[in-house]
């Protein structure tokens, strides 16, 4: 038993009896279920984004606490819910394989690749140039 | 809302029982923290920074969890439909961030359960200013005005730093904190521009909250052992002299404003160093209440106690017994 300081300032403590209660309380492990990522969804059209995560039982409970703790302020138009173990990644350690997209090698199969401009310019410059010596 | 962290443990401040870490890891490691980016939860990382931000979360999550208490049960009295509304507002906002915090935290490999029994079992530490009473309605607006100004200051830089799961909690925390804030400071604006008793009692409330305010940073840095390590690591962005300093700057000019006072002759602004100046609010009481002697710290546990053995025959039923418990992914 804790032993309570009198006079007891929170009067909610009367209303629930606690000097009945424990103090050997011992949460389980599993107690608080498993865990879901949350995906939230601001508006239609837009992508679903990760925003975190809930403990649930299950998938309708879980989107229930995803509505309470993601969708309760702000707009909202849809949440999923996946279980974490079932999110499958790459390790970060290997983030090095993804390079390559950036890469300036790699600049042909990108828009920025190709400096048109560049050559659009050199002819009407030469055009002005053999206009010019006539 | 989050405060103070207690005191370091003697065996991290003495680098005791450090396990030694891979040096070309953790030269890694320190480079991409130097370079701004983030830590995530499958990343490789020191055995004092796991254990350090373990502990620093979980009490935040504490923290979240335990303020709920002496606001929620003024719910039932809160003056007024709107008031009444906003409270409940917060009060389930405090909770969800328990849940946000906890969830970050697990990432770091520790059990919601294990940290839920370690809040029971007085292992683990929560704000020192949630184990004294609100014993008026001008204490709740205290707390939602000041309280959480305090607790903003202290999650805006801590949202700056190096671990992932955290920062992104603490953004969206500090979205939710700017509304208690809000309401709080209306609330507080009402009384201090009200009747006699009302300012008499919003005043009163004042008087009782200054102390467990300026203690809420934590010791003064003169006094608090600082870990080079922790601020390297980005786990410590600022010190406990600063972020007291940046909340009494923006903050007591608003006390001022409405022509309320302080209860401390010596508390004024040394313009050249820029830093408030304080008489000293008595730490050893701080040291009393952070080891369980405070006036709401029995009351406080047993409630968690009670709420976990009420609530556990529901948590039991929805039980799925095939299913795993899986650590959060992010």
């Amino acid at each position: 038993m804790i032993p309570l300081k009198s006079p007891i300032l929170d009067p909610r403590i009367k209303r629930v009896d606690v000097e009945q209660t424990f103090n050997k309380t011992v949460v389980n492990e599993n107690e608080n279920w498993f865990s879901w990522e949350v995906f939230h969804q601001k508006k239609r059209g837009d992508q679903h984004i990760h925003v975190g995560i809930v403990h649930a039982p299950d998938e309708q409970l879980a989107l229930l606490f995803a509505k309470e703790q993601y969708g309760r302020r702000l707009l909202c138009a849809n949440i999923w819910v996946v279980k974490s173990s079932d999110i499958f990644t790459f390790s970060y350690d290997d983030q090095d394989m993804f390079d390559n997209a950036t890469a300036p090698e790699k600049q042909y199969r990108d828009a920025s690749g190709f400096k048109v401009m560049e050559k659009i310019n050199r002819y009407k410059k030469l055009k002005k140039e053999k206009s010019g010596t006539h | 809302m989050y405060g103070n962290a207690d005191p370091l443990p003697e065996d991290f401040i003495q680098n005791k029982n450090a396990p030694t870490d891979d040096p070309i890891k953790l030269g890694e490691f320190e480079a991409r923290i130097d370079r701004g980016e983030k830590i995530e939860p499958h990343d490789w990382m020191p055995a004092d920074y796991r254990k350090q931000l373990i502990r620093m979360i979980e009490q935040h999550a504490h923290s979240e969890i335990m303020g709920a208490l002496p606001e929620g049960t003024w719910i039932t009295r809160a003056p007024g439909f709107k008031r009444k509304l906003a409270l409940i507002a917060k009060v389930q906002d405090e909770v969800g961030h328990g849940h946000l915090l906890y969830s970050a935290a697990e990432t770091l490999d520790k059990s919601r359960e294990a940290m839920i029994n370690d809040l029971l079992n007085g292992k683990s530490k929560y704000s020192n200013i949630f184990n004294y009473p609100a014993k008026t309605w001008a204490d709740v607006t205290v707390i939602g005005f000041l309280v959480d100004a305090a607790a903003i200051v202290n999650q805006v830089i801590n949202s700056k730093g190096s671990y992932g799961p955290y920062c992104r909690a603490l953004e969206r925390i500090c979205y939710e904190e700017s509304f208690h804030l809000k309401q709080g400071h209306d609330a507080f604006i009402t009384l201090a521009t009200g009747t006699k008793a009302q300012r008499d009692m919003v005043q009163e409330a004042l008087n009782r909250w200054y102390i467990p305010l300026i203690h809420f940073f934590g010791p003064s840095d003169k006094d608090s052992v600082h870990s080079q390590k922790l601020m390297k690591w980005r786990v410590k962005l600022a010190t406990n002299d600063f972020m007291r300093n940046q909340f009494l700057d923006q903050y007591i000019p608003k006390i001022y404003d409405l022509d309320l006072t302080l209860p401390d002759p010596n508390l004024k602004k040394n313009l050249e160093t820029g830093y408030w100046e304080f008489s000293d609010p008595d730490w050893s009481e701080f040291k009393r209440v952070i080891n369980g002697d405070g006036p709401c710290n029995a009351e406080r546990i047993a409630v968690r106690h009670y709420a976990e053995e009420h609530g556990r025959w529901v948590r039991k039923a929805l039980m799925k017994p095939t299913e795993k418990a899986t650590l959060p992914f992010a």
